[in-house]
Formats: C-alpha cells, structure tokens, sequence
C-alpha cells in the first residue's frame, strides 16, 4: 500500500490571509474576550476576580431571565406558526413568469428593505390613536387599543409588525422552490384529476421541503435575536411585557455594567439557539429520509 | 502516453465504489468502459484524470506516479454527456479557450480552430452562442473543445446519451474517424452493449465497481472471461440454462442434449449460454432442436425477437427477417451445438465456440 | 378505449405564411380504437406536440381533435379520460406504491374497496404486487415508471395511453423487459396506445402502426414492415435501420442506369434523368466481380459488430455500408468486391418520393 498525497495547493492560503486576520480581529478576538469576562467578576476595569462558573449558576436561577426566555419561545413559535403559512401561501399566489411575476416579486419584497428601526418606527406612528392609521382606526371601530397601555395589545402588535416586516422573506424563499418543480409533476397530476389542495399537499409541498427548511431556520435564528424592532416600537414594555432575550442581555451588559453575567448569558444564549436549530434541522432531516428509507429493497 | 493504473480502489466512507483493478489502456487507441449505470466508470475516469484521489493504489503516465498531481497539472481533455461548454463565449472562443490558455500566437489558434471546427461541420456556428445551437451541436463544440487541445489523453463520459438515436448515430461515425486520426489515448464509458462494438478498439467491463475484463473488443465479446461479463456484454440478453455434463456432451435442464466437446477439467453442473443470434427458426444438419410456445414476438426492422418459453426456461432467439407468429403458437428453436458457451460452476467461461478468422 | 381523430395544424405565430412558422404541418390522421402507435422522429420534429395536443395538454391553433367522433379540442385531460407517461418518472413521494396507484381512482370518489382490488389487479399485471406498501420515492428508475404507467391503467375506462419516451432514463437490459411488459399489457387490456420515441428500434416493435415524422410533418404512416422494406421517402429510409439505407446517385436514361461510371440494365420502368437508389445494407450482397450487373468497389472498413459484419464499401465516388451474417465470408480490407445492387429490394426515389 503505498502513500497517497493528497492534491494540495498552497497558493490559497496567501489568498485569504486578509480576509482571515480581518475575522479574527471582528470575531474570534471578540468571543475569545466573552469567554474571559464569562468566567470574571469585573468591579472595575483594573480590578477582576476569577469566579470560575459562578455568574452561569446565577444566570440560571435568575427569575427575570426566566420570564424572558419564556416570553421569547412563546413569540418565535407564534412567529413560526404565522409566517410559515402565511409566506407559502403568499408564493402559491404568486404570478408564475412574465413582467407580471417581476413586479409582484419587487412589490413583496419592498418590506424587507426597510432599515429596521425605520420599521419599528413606522409602527409606533401606525398604531397612535391619533394621527395612526391602525390606531385611529381601531378607535372609530370601538376597539379600545394602546400599545403602550395594554400588555397583551403590546406583544400583539410587534408580533403583527414582524409578520408584515419578514413573511416576504418566506415567501421568496417559498416562490424559488416551486419554481423548481418541473412542469411534468403538475401535468400528470392534472391527467390523475387531482384536486388543487391534492397537489398543494403531494407535489408542492414536499418538493419545497428543502427551501421550507431554510426559511423556518432562518425565521427562527432572527425572532429569537429580535431586538431593535420592539425597542423602538415599545422600549420592552409595558412593564416587561415585550422585554425579549436580547433585550434583557443588553440592559444587563450595557445599561447595569454588568459585564460578568451578561457574558456567561450571553454564551449560553448562543448556545439554545445552537441546540434549537440543530434538532430543528435534524427533526426536518429525517422527515425526507424516513420517505427514502421506507423503500427497503428496491 | 502510457497510462497505467496499480491496484487503484475508491472508498467513500462506508461504500466501496471501485475495487482494487489495474488497467493500462492501450496507448493510441480507444478504450471503451462498458456497463451499466452505477458500475463505476466515472468514478474510474475521475481517477484517470485526477478529478479524485485514489484511496489505494497508484495512477502511472509514462512510468511517472502522478497519483497525487492535480488535474490541471495533468494534460487530460474531458467531454460530458451534459453538452457543457462556456455559455457566455462564442463557439469560436471557447474552442479557442484551451489554445489561449496554452499561449499559442494568434493567427495559429485562429486556423486551428477553423480547421477542427470544420472537421466537426461546425464551421458556419462559430460566432454564435451555444444557447443557440442544438443539443447536437452544443456537443460537436464541447468535442471540438476536447480535440483543439491536442491531450493526448481524452476521456468521454456517454457524450452521445443526451441525443437522438439517429444523430448518435452520425456522430459516433465522426468519432470513430477523429480518434483514428489523431493519436490520442481515449478513454469512453457507455452503457450499451452496440456501442463498445461500433466504436471497436478495445473494451472493459465494469460491473458493480469490477473491472471484469479487459481486451480487443470483439475478443471479449467472443470470449467473455465470465457469465458476469456475458451478461454485461450482450444485447438481447444471453440465454443462460443450467445442464450437467454427461457422456459425450452436456444435458440442458429440461431434458435437451448437447453434443459438444468439453476440455476435462470442467465440473459437472455448468451454465450453458446460448446467443439470440445463434437461434434458429429452420434446422441445418447437426442441430439440436428446442421445442417451446411463442409468448411474444417483436420486429425490429430488419430482425425478429421471438421470445419463446421452453422446458429449458424462457429463451430469446433473434431471427433475420420479419416474421409473423402467433402467441401461444408452437416452435423448435435450432442451435448448432457448437455455437455455444459453457461456464463452470463458479461462473467463469469453459469453452466458446470457434469463429472464422478475419484480416481486420 | 377510444378511436383519436386529428385534423390540425399547430403554430406558435398568429398569421403562419411558409411551412416553417408551423411546428406542426397541416394533417389529417387516425388512430384506431385497441391499437398501438409510435410516433417516431428527431427532436424537433413536433411528436412531442401532438402528443401533447392529442392529450389536452396543449390546444391546437388551427383545426380539431376527436374522440370517438366527440369534439375534444378545448376539454381537459381530466375530461378526455387519457393518462400519460412521462420522460423521466412522475410519482408522489410521500406515497406508497399502493397509495400512488390508488390515487386517481381516489381523486374519482371510487369506493375504496373497488381500489383495493383494482390496484391489486394492476400491481399483479406489471410485477409489483410485493412492493405495494414500500414507500414510492426509494424504489429505481425503471419501477417508478411502471408505477407511472399503471396510475394510467388503473382506470378501467381510460381512453388512451399516451408515452413521452418513458424508457429514455432506462438502463438497456430494463428496457427490453419494460418493452415486453408494455406488449402485454397492450395484448391484455386492448387499450389504446400512443408510444413518442426517437428511437427506432423501441417505435418498430412497439407499434402495430409507426408515423415517421420530420420538422413537423408526417412523411410516412405504416406497419413496421411496410416502412422496412418500401419506405416512401427517403427521410425515412434514411432514419429507420442502424444503418439506415444506403443511397446512390444514378441517373436512368433510355432504359439504362448510369453510376458513376458504370452503366447497368435497368431493373424495372423507371422515370427518366436523376434519381436516387435506395438498398439496406442487409439487402447489399457482395458477389464475386465477375457476375453480371454488379457494381466494383474497394474495402474500406471491416467492422465485427458481435452478431454480423459491418463493411464499408467505396464504389462509384460514394460510400455503401452492407451488412453481412457471421457466416459469409468476409472480405479483407482493400479487396476489390461486387456489389450486388438492383433487386427485389431496391428502391428509387425521385425528389426524395419513391417513384419505383
């Protein structure tokens, strides 16, 4: 048995030396510094104390942290459960070929080009009583709405602004992948007599499983990081009623200085939205092998 | 050039996708790899070119181990079965493409590509872009690519797979004339059994990541090495009956006897296996015959597939000429006893029947 | 089972003018109830459009087709009862063999217990009723298609079958089994079958019936024989046989034909001034140089296809293949030979029509 090398070419290396010290300054540098304060009690800038895993226990048992981490699984779930549906059937609505397809396309996607604190901007002037369209609507219906007042009314609306800000999302991505299927699917299901719902569920929807993944991943990842949409829209409240994951973090980290636990949560926030998506992405995985494998012998 | 392959073999994790096989291409002339799909010949023409690493084994040119060079090191053209050429450049340009990279003086690319174009009959498409061009020609301008760079080693993934049969046809004609007249070792991988025979040169078999056999093409269609390599290399299909050797000859399954001559060694229960061609409708002296009912009869043009359940098992006879049979009608298949090939228990060719020599 | 009528033309421009705005060219066909078509031509031909015309898939622009009398032109497949074939394998992943079978039965309210036995039915017919609960998606190429096919038969009262070259992603040793089947199945259920194919070795033994077709227009409608023997134009002489005809350039003048340069009797009355002669390389005998009406040439190639011998013979500046048995002799390359040229099988063709 003798040696094999393996074709290896050095040149590319040299090529991205930039771009890997510029990672490195921007990123790794940065986590490595997380990971130091994770495990330090900082008084002050000159004086720290080793704690070793003290700040992540205490991370843990915080109540607050509870209630936010509650509240941030209830809104990714109803944003997954509203947008999903919502972006697919967006994309099966949507114009096929000719300019028709290339405009409604711009048209969609016109929301998700939108700076985002311009979005929570928008929102916070739609829903005023007084001079919102939504609001003051809302109030001639007879509906009593603040989203400043109410806690409920409050979590509602920044659900409702992110499902107008990034449903076009899902539904591009939806719109791709039946665009991919190839034509004969949908005439031999005509030839079968297949109803519309038949098709929706036998053909489109399982061929758009791979796209459908990327969107539910990505739409989770976001909501879960969610931050500057319901800071201008509502500041985390009332109370703490839109107070979401990442908000907690900062008000910790930045506005309490306290930089000791807000590195330990941070590192352990990294790590559910890590573990989430991994069984997410293993879950929908398995779903397409289970098809393959119940096959047996061929 | 000279190319060897020792002993290579591919593993990708748990699956074996080639076995250990040593092949040297004859140099000059045109190897064909036969078999079926997921035999393992692109895995093989990869190794040949570089595009892989064997996971054992050494890949040799001109006694020089170039196993672990890279493929642009090496001087190989490759021709796909998806016609690929560069969308964006002119016909012209991308057969000039490999010239260009090689740094030849202009006028001398402009006249080569002319020249190979109008060999190819491409000459009238060379400023349009091959979105333009039909699947044909869209291949004709990927082999004019293939051919202006002058490798002298050409591999072709089924280039003819994705066209009609009657343009399959002409161009595997061309084929047969450009390699003759160039120089280059060409490597082609081909499913069909016609193919390997129309091109000629010589042949290997491939079955399940093996190399079975390896030789003149008409030697290994005439002499195939195993039932494995009969079975991969013959269309229709061989007719395989199980028969134990007796006094004086061999006794088919079902009761039929065969007068043939058997070298000692052979075991006692054998495959015979029996050509379509070697069927025949009418009996001459010396043959046996095989009685049957005619289950399904199929003209193709110049030929009839009569398939034809007998004691021995269902049998495909291939008659000249049209005829017209009615299912369920009775008829004697007649074979010449010494028209047929014998393979011993363990799979391997015992005897092959003697054919007239020819001056090729 | 229905008997199909075409009268149509087929074009992609509003006003077409000249023979090429049309993709398929004004014709008038039909296919009888119970029989087995093939459509056979290049790619581009327009087989793939009247299929699709004939299917419902596509509409005519100019003209009618019929079922069983019945103007179909606007309706839908789902109305003309017929089922397709595709090229490459249509089936529902999620399903399993027995589910995709089942399904347009189910999509037509069939009582499920009517399914179950028709679906048992079918699978028995096309070898599958061992793979009826596996899941559809993992099965190979060549059972997907039958899968294809039996969602086409399992209604009892489908009209046609219609095929869009289905064995194109079939390995060779499938396709000669998928071809009996479909023999069978034909012989069984008497159903009307329309078989697409560039490839005319699947079209000749298919078909009870072929139509050759080239840039949109039918050139011959005939049995497998008939088109063998006496094609009635040169397209087709050319395009049926591997090889194909081999074709001459004579010129018959005062009861003489003139190749090259030699002149030869003329075999039977023909038209006068050039023409083409027609003979298959089957029907190409070489004969030694000194028999009558022959024509001298030179070896040029020597080919062992296996079960014959391809030869290659220059005579008279033009190149004819013959094709000769394993047990002639075959000549060595360069020898000078005699070929046998005028017979009971050879045609003549003026302005590419047979005359003769």
């Amino acid at each position: 048995m003798s040696a094999t090398t393996k074709p290896v070419n050095q040149k590319a290396w040299f090529l991205i030396l930039p771009v890997f010290i510029c990672v490195a300054f921007s990123a790794i540098l940065p986590l490595m510094t997380v990971v130091n304060y994770s495990v330090q009690d900082i008084i002050s800038p000159e004086r720290r104390v080793f704690v070793g895993t003290e700040w992540f226990a205490a991370v843990m048992r915080d109540e607050d942290l509870h209630a936010a981490l509650w509240n941030q699984m209830k809104f990714s779930l109803a944003v997954l459960v509203v947008e999903i549906p919502l972006g697919i059937a967006l994309a099966l609505a949507m114009p096929a070929q000719g300019w028709k397809a290339s405009a409604t396309l711009v048209i969609v996607a016109l929301s998700l080009l939108i700076p985002w604190n311009v979005v929570g901007t928008i929102w916070q002037i739609f829903g005023r009583a007084d001079i919102g369209l939504m609001g003051h609507s809302l109030e001639r219906l007879g509906i009593e709405y603040s989203y400043t007042g109410d806690a409920t009314q409050a979590w509602l609306t920044v659900l409702l602004m992110d499902v107008w800000h990034w449903t076009p999302l899902v539904a591009l991505l939806a719109y791709a992948g039946l665009r991919s299927i190839p034509d004969a699917y949908y005439q031999a299901a005509r030839i079968d007599g297949a109803s519309k719902l038949a098709v929706f569920r036998y053909i489109q929807l399982p061929k758009m499983r791979g796209v459908l993944m990327i969107a539910v991943l990505l739409r989770f990842m976001d909501s879960f990081m969610i931050y500057t949409e319901p800071f201008v829209l509502t500041g985390g409240g009332p109370g703490n009623a839109t107070t979401f994951l990442s908000q907690y973090l900062t008000q910790k980290a930045v506005g309490q200085f306290d930089l000791g636990p807000a590195a330990a949560f941070s590192l352990i926030y990294f790590l559910i939205i890590l573990l989430f998506c991994f069984v997410l992405y293993n879950w929908m995985q398995s779903l397409g092998q289970a098809e393959k494998e119940g096959a047996g012998h061929a | 050039m000279q190319l060897s392959l020792e002993q290579v073999g591919k593993t990708v994790g748990p699956a074996v996708h080639l076995y250990p096989m040593s092949l040297s291409p004859v140099p000059g002339a045109v190897t064909v790899l036969l078999g079926a799909t997921q035999a393992g010949k692109t895995s093989l023409m990869r190794l040949m070119a570089g595009l892989d690493v064997p996971s054992q084994g050494r890949v040799l040119v001109d006694g020089r181990d170039v196993t672990g060079i890279p493929v642009r090191d090496r001087n190989v053209a490759m021709v796909y079965q998806q016609f690929i050429n560069y969308p964006s450049m002119t016909v012209f340009d991308n057969i000039a493409s490999p010239l260009k990279l090689g740094g030849q003086p202009r006028a001398e690319i402009d006249q080569r590509v002319r020249e190979i174009a109008s060999r190819l009959h491409i000459d009238i498409f060379l400023e349009r872009l091959p979105a333009e061009l039909s699947g044909g020609q869209q291949q004709r301008v990927a082999l004019a690519r293939a051919l202006a760079k002058g490798a002298p080693l050409m591999l072709l993934d089924e280039p003819l797979v994705n066209l009609d049969y009657k343009l399959r046809e002409e161009l595997r004609e061309e084929l047969s004339s450009l390699f003759s007249a160039g120089n280059s070792t060409v490597i082609y991988a081909t499913t069909e059994p016609s193919e390997a025979l129309l091109l000629g040169g010589y042949t290997a078999v491939m079955d399940a990541g093996e190399l079975l056999q390896y030789g003149p093409t008409a030697e290994v269609f005439h002499q195939p090495r195993s039932i494995r390599v009969a079975r991969a290399f013959s269309d229709p299909p061989m007719n395989l009956v199980e028969a134990e050797a007796v006094d004086g000859g061999l006794r088919l399954r079902g009761g039929v006897n065969l007068p043939v001559d058997l070298p000692g060694e052979a075991s006692r229960s054998v495959t015979v296996g029996i050509r379509a061609s070697a069927l025949r409708e009418t009996a001459r002296p010396g043959d046996i015959g095989i009685p049957g009912e005619v289950e399904l009869a199929e003209i193709s043009g110049s030929d009839t597939f009569v398939h034809v359940n007998t004691a021995q098992g269902e049998l495909v006879a291939q008659l000249t000429g049209v005829h017209e049979f009615d299912l369920g009608a009775h008829i004697t298949l007649h074979i010449d006893p010494s028209q047929v090939y014998v393979f011993d228990r363990a799979g391997d060719l015992v005897r092959a029947p003697r054919r007239q020599e020819v001056k090729a | 089972m229905s008997r199909i009528d075409l009268d149509l033309a087929h074009s992609y421009r509003p006003n077409p003018s000249q023979d090429s705005d049309y993709a398929l060219l004004p014709l008038k066909m039909s296919f009888e109830d119970g029989g087995a078509y093939a459509l056979l031509g290049p790619s581009g031909c327009g087989k793939t459009t009247m299929l699709n015309i004939m299917s419902g898939l596509l509409v005519p622009s100019h003209g009618s087709v019929c079922f069983d009398g019945r103007d179909v032109t606007r309706a839908t497949p789902q109305e003309r009862n017929i089922a397709q074939v595709f090229q490459f394998p249509v089936i529902y992943d999620t399903m399993t063999v027995a589910e995709n079978l089942a399904f347009p039965l189910k999509n037509r309210k069939v009582p499920a217990d009517q399914i179950r036995q028709r679906v048992g039915q079918i699978a028995e017919m096309l070898d599958m009723s061992h793979q009826l609960d596996m899941r559809a998606a993992g099965l190979s190429a060549d059972q997907k298609q039958k899968i294809s096919l039996g969602r086409g038969l399992v209604r009892p009262d489908v009209s046609a079958v219609l095929f869009d070259e289905p064995l194109t992603v079939i390995d060779p040793h499938l396709k000669w089994q998928l071809r009996r089947k479909l023999k069978q199945i034909h012989h069984e259920l008497k159903l009307t079958l329309i078989y697409v194919t560039h490839d005319q070795v699947e079209a000749l033994t298919f078909a009870d019936q072929v139509v050759v077709m080239t840039r949109g227009k039918v050139v011959q409608l005939g049995a497998p024989d008939a088109l063998f023997e006496r094609p009635a134009h040169t397209f087709v002489g050319h395009f049926i046989g591997s090889p194909g005809m081999n074709l001459l350039e004579v010129e018959a003048q005062n009861g003489s034909l003139r190749i090259g340069d030699r002149v030869l009797p003329v075999p039977r009355p023909l038209p006068e001034g050039p023409l083409r002669l027609g003979i298959r390389p089957e029907y190409l005998r070489l004969v030694p140089l000194s028999e009558q009406g022959c024509l001298p040439g030179t070896v040029t190639r020597v080919q062992d296809i296996g079960t014959y011998f391809l030869v290659t013979v220059d005579a008279a500046g033009q190149s004819l293949k013959a094709r000769l048995s394993n047990e002639t002799a075959i000549p060595g390359m360069g020898s000078l030979v005699g070929l046998q040229i005028l017979g009971d099988h050879t045609c003549f063709y003026q302005n590419e029509e047979l005359v003769a």
